[in-house]
């Protein structure tokens, strides 16, 4: 507690914040102590990432603060002149934005952007700067920093980026850094990178984070202090300790407990006697690269030789990080693109069949999409939205088709009134709740749920997922469930498929893969998870070295040598 | 009809909608409510030194270089212009929205193909084919207005299709698909709504252009022929008197302002009566 007694470094003192009429933070105090990182957490609305924007000084200007202070330096921030204000930003505060790729200026190389930072805030010769802005990418770890300084940010890779994102802000080494969901966006390996880089710069320049963040699992990884935000208002502010052993207020209580802990779940039921539903074999998806004259007819290979079968009742989880081909499995399940190999729903080969012939193999399979915002047409009614698939496959009758509509939506928890009423009047949770609804209007046997609650805040989150595993209980229904997020996964699928550059490295049982994972890749994604768990703080490391992906840009008809697997136990295989 | 007259609760745009209405009623019946006939030229039409007559009692909007009475030639004139306006932007629009709404969602040889020729139509002088065009025909208002629509098309067509591939790459799109529907059912279902803004935008803009494009056909020789009026070509005949005879030029121009600004009004709130998503907010 020695850290409350001193004076700290910044504090807000009784922030609100109004836009119009509405309150969107109320009454917010906190102070952020040096050398320390304090973590604001709450889910979307709660008002955290206007909090750091205040601090900032970059509210829109349709915002007004009809109160409170901001006290740094013995200064009011909210105060301050914008010209005092932008020699601070920068140089006594830096700040790193979640989009990697829409913080940084495409049209400039990075050593233009570094540079030109540095210069802004001290009068360096351009040697100087150059040696300056080498040393902090030194220090973010990129790697061939010669060869990065001349690259523009579209050459680099998401973690790439979100390092010069963050030498930048650390090069006129600021006592507060503020990162506003600095991982979101990223890999789960890219994210322990990001985190113990964080955690390292913390430590060799003594900076003050502040860190804004939806992740319980990094608020456990990396706050001294958390502060829980919700709706604009201050629900409990402790050391990170208290708060995960002994929350006091309800919220945080509610939020905690809707958290999935990955390696909480056990042995999955097992569904081996069931009859199958889908059965892949070695899919292949190719998306073929236009090339010159004399080019050698080059294609991307996004999945090879996939293999899986799923029975009824029963969640696949297909794992991996971005590129690495669940997605596109998902759609060739759904055949939205060509592929190649079998695909059998039901026993009936699903490759080759188009229009009409298709349509009715439809009924038995359907896809819940990640974003519930795009998928809805906004210019529909619910009714309409719902209704659609029973139209489209012979319900003429619109007093019928109400009825099953109302139905529906009595399933997923949503009452009658909703149907008159157009997507955007709805949340998050409810929008996905009503793709749900319109994935079941034809009693599918097998849904592809691709991210599908990847979008939504964890309590929201906790509460589609339950509504999964019930319609899965009552219809027999076969998910293939494709998440970046592990205990997610673990939370709601039977079996896992992890898949690395195209193919599946291990798959098996959930309770096998996830907690005796064989192959290094598997490995290493499990040890990337941060943990919601303050006794478990992990090292990443060992994960700061990149592995090897291979190029998935292949010439047009390379056959990629068949993988083979280990059975390591029942049901449990590895690639080897 | 309800959304009709939701518009008429704002009253710049129940003026505007009057307007539209009110001119379209006086081109109706030009004949009775024209005082004079509009190709009929008055000896005491023109001042003794032979120049046109400013407003006054006899001639209420002043009379032409050839003593013809101007408020009877705009009259007329309105019969032209709007026929061109309505029509021939209607057609062109109707062209554009297919050809767009074809080539972005069918995208592939047929997409290639048709947008490849609307390149063409683009680099092609506009003026030149339609004088070709009119040149082929015998000119009469109905070829004008084909000849316009054959030109006016291609803008909406470009604007049609770029809307239309960014529609087809959203979520809603590939969720129909998945779902079984028919590429017409996605397309005139789901898209069109979609791009009824841009529609609409463009059809109202493009009554100012196409009757200025059918004045300046008018000027070249090619366009309504001479004595028949119309907006554009009574500004046309006298733009080189316009100091001395200001009202020649001043009255076509107010109509043919007011005309197209009415109509992007009533666009605008059409617009914004046609989208549900506004629906619940300020």
């Amino acid at each position: 507690m020695t850290a409350e007694t001193s004076r700290p470094l910044l504090s807000v003192e009784r922030l609100s914040i109004e836009f119009g009429e509405k309150r969107v933070v109320s009454d917010l105090s906190f102070a952020l102590h040096s050398g320390k990182t304090l973590c604001i957490t709450g889910e979307s609305g709660s008002g955290k990432s206007l909090t750091s924007l205040a601090i900032m000084g970059l509210l829109p200007k349709t915002a007004r603060l009809p109160s409170g202070a901001i006290m740094f330096d013995g200064k009011d921030l909210l105060r301050l002149p914008e010209r005092q204000m932008q020699h601070l930003r920068g140089q006594a505060i830096g700040m790193i934005f979640q989009e990697p790729m829409t913080s940084l200026n495409p049209l400039m190389t990075v050593g233009q952007q570094l540079e030109e930072t540095v210069r802004r805030h001290e009068p360096l010769s351009r040697r100087e700067s150059k040696q300056r802005a080498r040393a902090m990418l030194d220090a973010v770890r990129v790697p061939n920093v010669d060869k990065r300084l001349g690259q523009y940010p579209h050459e680099l890779s998401g973690g790439m980026r979100q390092r010069v994102m963050i030498a930048m802000a650390m090069l006129c080494q600021p006592r507060v850094l503020i990162a506003d969901e600095p991982t979101t966006a990223l890999d789960v390996t890219i994210q322990a990178q990001i985190l113990e880089l964080m955690r390292e710069l913390q430590q060799a320049f003594g900076t003050t984070l502040l860190m804004i963040t939806h992740d319980m699992g990094v608020v456990a990884e990396m706050a001294d202090e958390v502060v829980v935000m919700n709706q604009g208002l201050l629900e409990e502010r402790a050391p990170v300790r208290t708060l995960f052993k002994t929350p006091q207020a309800a919220y945080t209580k509610k939020l905690l407990a809707a958290v999935p802990v990955l390696g909480t779940m056990g042995k999955p039921v097992s569904k081996t006697k069931e009859p199958v539903v889908l059965e892949v074999k070695d899919l292949k998806v190719h998306f073929p690269l236009r090339g010159g004259w004399f080019e050698e007819a080059r294609a991307i290979h996004a999945v090879e030789n996939v293999s899986f079968t799923l029975r009824q009742g029963e969640t696949l989880g297909i794992v991996g990080e971005s590129g690495c081909g669940k997605s596109t499995t998902g759609k060739a399940l759904m055949n939205m693109l060509p592929y190649e190999g079998s695909i059998k729903l039901l026993g009936r080969e699903l490759n080759g069949l188009k229009g009409e012939a298709l349509k009715p193999l439809r009924q038995d399979i359907q896809m819940i999409f990640q974003d519930p915002y795009a998928s809805l047409n906004p210019r529909k009614t619910i009714l309409d939205l719902v209704g659609e698939p029973l139209l489209i496959h012979g319900m003429k009758n619109l007093k019928l088709r109400t009825e099953r509509v109302v139905e529906l939506l009595e399933q997923v928890g949503l009452s009658a009134e909703a149907m008159e009423r157009y997507s955007h009047m709805f949340s998050g949770g409810q929008r996905q709740r009503i793709c749900i609804a319109r994935a079941l209007a034809l009693n599918p046997k097998v849904i592809i749920a691709d991210e599908s609650v990847s979008a939504l805040d964890v309590s929201v989150q906790a509460q589609v997922l339950e509504l999964l595993e019930r319609l899965q209980k009552e219809y027999q229904l076969s998910y293939v469930f494709i998440s970046h997020d592990m205990a997610v996964v673990e939370r709601l699928c039977h079996r896992v498929a992890v898949m690395f550059s195209g193919q599946i490295v291990e798959i098996g049982q959930r309770d096998q893969v996830l907690g005796n994972p064989q192959h290094p890749y598997t490995q290493r994604l499990l040890s990337a998870v941060p943990m919601p768990d303050v006794d478990r703080r992990k090292d990443f490391k060992s994960l700061l070295r990149d592995i090897e992906v291979p190029d998935p840009v292949k010439p047009r008809n390379y056959q990629i040598p068949r993988q083979a697997y280990k059975a390591i136990g029942i049901d449990h295989f590895v690639a080897v | 009809m309800k959304i009709l007259l939701g518009l008429c609760c704002r009253p710049v745009v129940a003026m505007a909608l009057l307007f539209i209405l009110v001119v379209m009623l006086l081109a109706l019946f030009a004949p009775w409510v024209a005082p004079y006939d509009p190709f009929e030229q008055f000896v005491e039409g023109l001042s003794l030194e032979g120049a046109p007559l400013p407003p006054d009692a006899t001639y209420h909007l002043g009379t032409d270089l050839l003593g013809r009475d101007l408020l009877s030639r705009l009259l007329y004139g309105a019969r032209t212009s709007l026929l061109i306006g309505l029509i021939a932007n209607g057609i062109a629009v109707l062209i554009g929205t297919l050809v767009g709404l074809t080539a972005g969602f069918v995208r592939g040889w047929i997409g290639t193909i048709l947008m490849r020729f609307t390149d063409l139509m683009m680099a092609f002088p506009a003026l030149l084919l339609a004088i070709a065009l009119a040149a082929i025909f015998q000119p009469s208002v109905w070829i004008v207005a084909l000849v316009i629509s054959m030109v006016n098309w291609v803008q909406i067509a470009r604007v049609i299709y770029s809307e239309t591939v960014a529609l087809s790459a959203r979520d809603f799109v590939a969720v129909e698909r998945t779902l079984g529907a028919s590429a017409l059912r996605i397309l005139f279902s789901h898209l069109l709504p979609h791009l009824v803004p841009t529609i609409l935008v463009w059809a109202t803009l493009g009554i100012s252009t196409t009757v200025l494009l059918e004045a300046t056909l008018s000027f070249l020789g090619v366009g309504v022929q001479p004595p028949t009026p119309s907006w554009g070509n009574i500004i046309f005949e006298s733009q080189t008197y316009f100091t001395s005879a200001p009202w020649l030029v001043l009255f076509p121009g107010a109509a043919i302002v007011l005309l197209s600004l009415s109509f992007n009004l009533v666009g605008d709130a059409l617009r914004d009566a046609l989208d549900p998503t506004l629906k619940g907010r300020s």
